[in-house]
């Protein structure tokens, strides 16, 4: 499961993040296992994707390290794929469903090297698996908001890492889009990969996942569903008394408090 | 006809010239920072960059409509181009996948490739070298007359006024377009409403600065102003402001040098300004960020030094402990020169008091002060162990940091949640819990 | 040649080289600073030719070169710092840099023989009979130079297209399969100011930044593959030349001038027809409910 001798996939240690001054994660400490679908809940601005973003090296750490395979640096990352929330993409942009998909073996590819006919085959058996072949030469914008999902999602498969990070993948898609996506994680951890997703559905849950953290500014708690996912940490994590935290929180925003680290 | 220099001679105001050139100046000034001021807040502060630019083609079919260069007709022209310009723009972002930044961008270069066609056309030359573009492009602030201040003073005014008139409206416009819409306010006509005043504005300044310039005012001032405030007519009022006061200085330097424009010189006015704001503004500004910083860094070196004769003190069980410098930094690593300059602080403030040859010792004020540190920290650590579940041994560090955060009232709220203990998680008393000891 | 054909091959260089990097900077929202950079060259022009104490090319190139540069530093320093937002960034340094340009040449105007409208126009009718010797052969300099910039921007785009398009594209995936986004952004601006800076000699300032947008909006309202985007843009941009000497030969008026008035035609057409996004498509489309479109009846993106 999780050990310390490097095999670990993600390891985050004492981990505090601040947006503008004010921190949003406090003290976390996680060994992420190996090989399992792990969900991250947590009521709204509790850090979640904050914890993604932190372990992606997209956001600067107050405090802490994280550690993939045992490695930092900006190396250990691209054994990540990363599929952030919808909102961050141009739509617009002049490219259809296979290019995105295709951009995804861009990490693999030498500075001045052109996409092979290999990498085009990946990106198609990528599409395959979620079930948009058929839109491959779509340009994205004319795509339904579940099957631009699907596009990224293939993306990240396409990416061949062995660890994905997924911000809220179900949010606002259709039944069938969801069954797909549900399928294709299981399909994930058959093969041995380490799925890690927001998610913003309780009563889903113990259906999909293995495991489960509960966060709301700091971990409440980690671990298999059927220990951790309790009415217990569920009042603790939802049960919103952290005002004090909160407002504290604030104070440094307000003097624009900087940590020793900055 | 006076004998003083022309440094001085300029504020006499004898020369009617000097005054219309400065109060031409000067309104175009007021006139820029206002409405520029919800351009800027409508983040489209190149509006008036890409419109200056669009005013061309305007004033070329206007002379060849009525065959005279009547500023009345230029003006007519100028502001009717600005206007299609403006729809142009507006019909672009609306209609088209096109991003807002390329219909400026295209509207101010091809409109303007139009109007060089046009006024080489009007030359017959082909080369637009000798079409005399310098008036379009620079201005001709150095020759107005009265009749071009009353003009702009109108135009000015008409638009102020507007402004004024439609003042909340126009505010909900700036800051929520949406909820204006949801209110019920024609948010088109809205928008086209303070389009139309901002191509007034340019074209009527750009008679006298130019192109280029009249750009700026439309920018600059009101990027200023915005360092000083959050208030939307406090803004208005100084982005109006520094308008004026960059036309003053404009006229002033191309008085002292006649040859020179007065645009560039109201435009480096402006600009001086706006870095002065940049820098210097008490709320944004960079120096006071950076005094700030600096000051709260001081300020925890300070809390720290305390803390720790405080702890020290603690240690022996008994107060009133002498410590040198090198006891203090085995307990707090630090940089010898550091640890001096901070005693030394301490020590004017009253907080410490130098005994014997390099022993420092607590006052009752420092006393007071590393006590309550002390029990800020403890509960700090009690709070993120027993409420949040968080390690014991990544508490230290945080409450280090939260310790110099912490106000009075949320000193209260911390007991009260922890239900006033008498411990932290390592088993150290926290101090100082019965008395309410005041700041000192 | 005749003069004819040289001016038209010069003014298509122009155009394809700016229509090649334009694509990229229209994509990525830039276009407002394209424009900045084209102004905020002229204290440098001004400065190399006070320091060359001549009317070299070479110093006015490097000067304009430096000031472009110092643009697109100086706006970023201030929007990280200064904590100023990126509109007024780009509208507080262009302007400045440009008054200090002006009253640079008016204070220098005895010594430096420069005119504003030189600068800001470019003189292409004339470019034909300023030659370099090459290989025996008298060839206009604007040709050769345009020819060097247009090899090296296809070059550009050739090479490093996956890193332009992601950068453009979603800046986040870049970074997190490690490619730096700060570094092809400075890449990309280095080239539309060597392309800018280029092209003034011929075109003027403020036609190229007409040549650098305007043909690459033209494909974008055309096509969806950013591959034909390029090929497109190069093509509007051609067409625009060529159409742009027949309109001034017409007006007997500047060629720089109509170029940009024929490219901001060729955009409305592109605009109202174009069969994948153009109004009036889209109008017909939306009247007929043509069941082909997904997002009818849906939450779009």
């Amino acid at each position: 499961m999780s050990t310390d001798d490097g095999s670990c996939p993600i390891e985050v240690h004492d981990l505090t993040v601040a947006y503008h001054h004010r921190p949003v994660l406090w003290d976390m400490d996680a060994l992420f296992p190996d090989g399992k679908l792990i969900a991250i809940v947590g009521p709204n601005g509790a850090g979640k994707s904050t914890l993604l973003k932190a372990i992606m090296g997209l956001v600067p750490l107050a405090s802490g390290f994280v550690k993939i395979r045992g490695n930092t640096g900006k190396a250990a990352r691209t054994a990540i794929a990363y599929v952030p929330q919808r909102g961050s993409v141009d739509w617009d942009f002049p490219t259809t469903a296979l290019d995105v998909v295709l951009m995804g073996r861009y990490g693999h590819l030498p500075l001045f090297a052109r996409p092979r006919k290999r990498d085009r085959d990946i990106a198609r058996q990528c599409l395959e698996q979620v079930g948009m072949s058929e839109f491959a030469n779509r340009q994205i914008s004319q795509l339904s908001g579940g099957q631009q999902q699907r596009v990224f999602l293939a993306r990240a498969l396409a990416q061949q890492a062995r660890i994905y990070l997924m911000d809220e993948p179900f949010q606002g898609v259709d039944a069938a889009t969801e069954t797909a996506i549900v399928d294709l994680l299981r399909t994930l951890r058959e093969q041995g990969s380490t799925v890690v997703v927001v998610h913003h559905d309780l009563q889903t849950v113990r259906e999909y996942f293995d495991w489960v953290m509960l966060v709301n500014l700091r971990q409440i708690a980690f671990g298999p569903v059927e220990a951790v996912f309790t009415h217990e940490n569920l009042q603790a994590a939802y049960g919103g008394r952290l005002q004090l935290l909160t407002d504290v929180g604030e104070q440094m925003r307000q003097r624009e408090w900087r940590a020793r680290h900055e | 006809m006076s004998d003083l220099p022309p440094w001085l001679a300029f504020f006499t105001f004898t020369s009617v010239n000097v005054v219309f050139v400065t109060a031409g100046c000067m309104l175009i000034g007021i006139t820029g920072g206002t409405l520029g001021s919800f351009a800027y807040l409508r983040k489209r502060s190149l509006l008036g960059d890409a419109l200056a630019h669009a005013a061309l083609p305007g004033v070329c079919v206007a002379f060849l409509l009525t065959g005279t260069k009547d500023p009345l007709v230029i003006l007519l022209g100028s502001v009717a181009a600005c206007w299609l310009g403006a729809i142009t723009i507006d019909a672009i972002t609306a209609y088209t996948r096109v991003k807002e930044d390329s219909a400026l961008g295209m509207v101010l270069s091809v409109y303007f490739g139009v109007g060089v066609l046009l006024l080489t056309y009007i030359q017959q030359s082909g080369n637009p070298n000798q079409a005399g573009l310098d008036a379009f492009l620079f201005g001709e602030a150095a020759s107005m007359v009265q009749r071009d201040v009353w003009t702009l003073a109108g135009a000015g005014g008409l638009a102020c006024f507007c402004v004024v008139l439609a003042y909340k409206e126009l505010k909900l416009l700036a800051f929520d377009p949406d909820f204006a819409h949801s209110l019920g306010f024609n948010r088109r006509l809205l928008e086209v409403f303070l389009s139309t005043l901002i191509v007034i504005a340019v074209a009527i300044g750009l008679q006298a600065v130019g192109v280029v310039l009249m750009a700026a005012m439309l920018v600059t001032p009101a990027a200023a102003a915005r360092y000083w405030t959050d208030r939307l007519g406090v803004m208005l009022l100084l982005a109006a402001g520094i308008g004026a006061a960059s036309g003053f200085m404009g006229a002033y330097a191309s008085y002292l040098a006649p040859r020179m424009p007065t645009g560039p010189w109201m435009v480096l006015a402006a600009s001086a300004l706006f870095f002065l704001s940049m820098v210097l503004s008490p709320r944004a500004g960079i120096v006071p960020r950076l005094y700030r910083h600096l000051r709260q860094r001081r300020r925890t070196a300070e809390e720290n030094v305390l803390r720790t004769l405080y702890l020290l003190d603690e240690r022996r069980h008994r107060p009133d402990g002498h410590f040198s410098l090198g006891e203090v930094i085995e307990h707090r690593p630090m940089p010898l020169g550091t640890l001096r300059r901070v005693l030394l602080r301490l020590e004017r403030n009253g907080r410490v008091r130098a005994s014997s040859v390099g022993l420092f010792t607590l006052t009752e004020s420092g006393r007071a002060r590393g006590e309550r540190l002390t029990r800020l920290h403890r509960l700090w650590e009690l709070y993120l162990t027993s409420k949040l579940d968080i390690a014991p041994d990544h508490v230290h560090d945080d409450a280090e940091e939260i310790e110099h955060i912490l106000t009075p009232e949320l000193e209260e709220r911390l007991l009260a949640a922890l239900n006033h203990p008498e411990t932290d998680p390592h088993a150290r008393v926290i101090p100082g819990l019965r008395s309410r000891s005041e700041e000192p | 040649m005749s003069e004819t054909i040289w001016i038209i091959l010069i003014g298509s260089l122009v155009a394809s080289s700016c229509a090649l990097v334009g694509c990229f900077l229209i994509l990525r929202r830039l276009a407002m600073l394209s424009d900045a950079i084209s102004h905020a060259v002229l204290p440098g022009i001004v400065l190399a030719f006070l320091i060359s104490g001549g009317v070299g090319l070479l110093p006015a190139l490097l000067g304009a070169g430096v000031f472009g540069v110092l643009t697109v530093v100086a706006t970023d320093l201030m929007q990280r710092y200064g904590r100023v937002q990126s509109d007024a960034a780009i509208g507080v340094v262009f302007t400045v840099f440009f008054a200090l340009g002006v009253v640079l040449i008016s204070a220098l105007s005895g010594q430096v023989h420069l005119d504003a409208e030189h600068v800001l126009f470019g003189e292409i009718l004339y470019a034909p009979f300023n030659t370099w010797t090459v290989l025996g052969m008298d060839i206009p300099r604007a040709a050769i130079i345009m020819g060097g910039v247009t090899v090296l921007n296809i070059a550009f785009v050739i090479l490093c297209y996956k890193q332009l398009k992601v950068c453009a594209f979603d800046p986040q995936l870049a970074a997190s399969i490690g490619i730096s986004v700060v570094f092809w952004h400075y890449a990309l601006m280095a080239a539309v100011s060597m392309t800018t800076v280029a092209s003034f000699e011929s075109v003027g300032v403020v036609i190229v930044v007409a040549m650098l947008i305007v043909p690459a909006n033209t494909a974008y309202m055309l096509t969806d593959r950013l591959g034909w985007m390029l090929i497109l843009a190069v093509i509007a941009g051609i067409l625009s030349t060529v159409g742009g000497y027949a309109l001034a030969a017409l007006l007997d008026g500047s060629i720089a001038g109509a170029m940009a008035t024929v490219s901001g035609v060729l955009f409305a057409l592109a605009a109202l027809f174009s069969p994948t996004h153009g109004v009036l498509i889209r109008r017909r489309r939306a009247l007929r409910l043509e069941p082909s479109d997904p997002n009818i009846g849906q939450a779009g993106p």
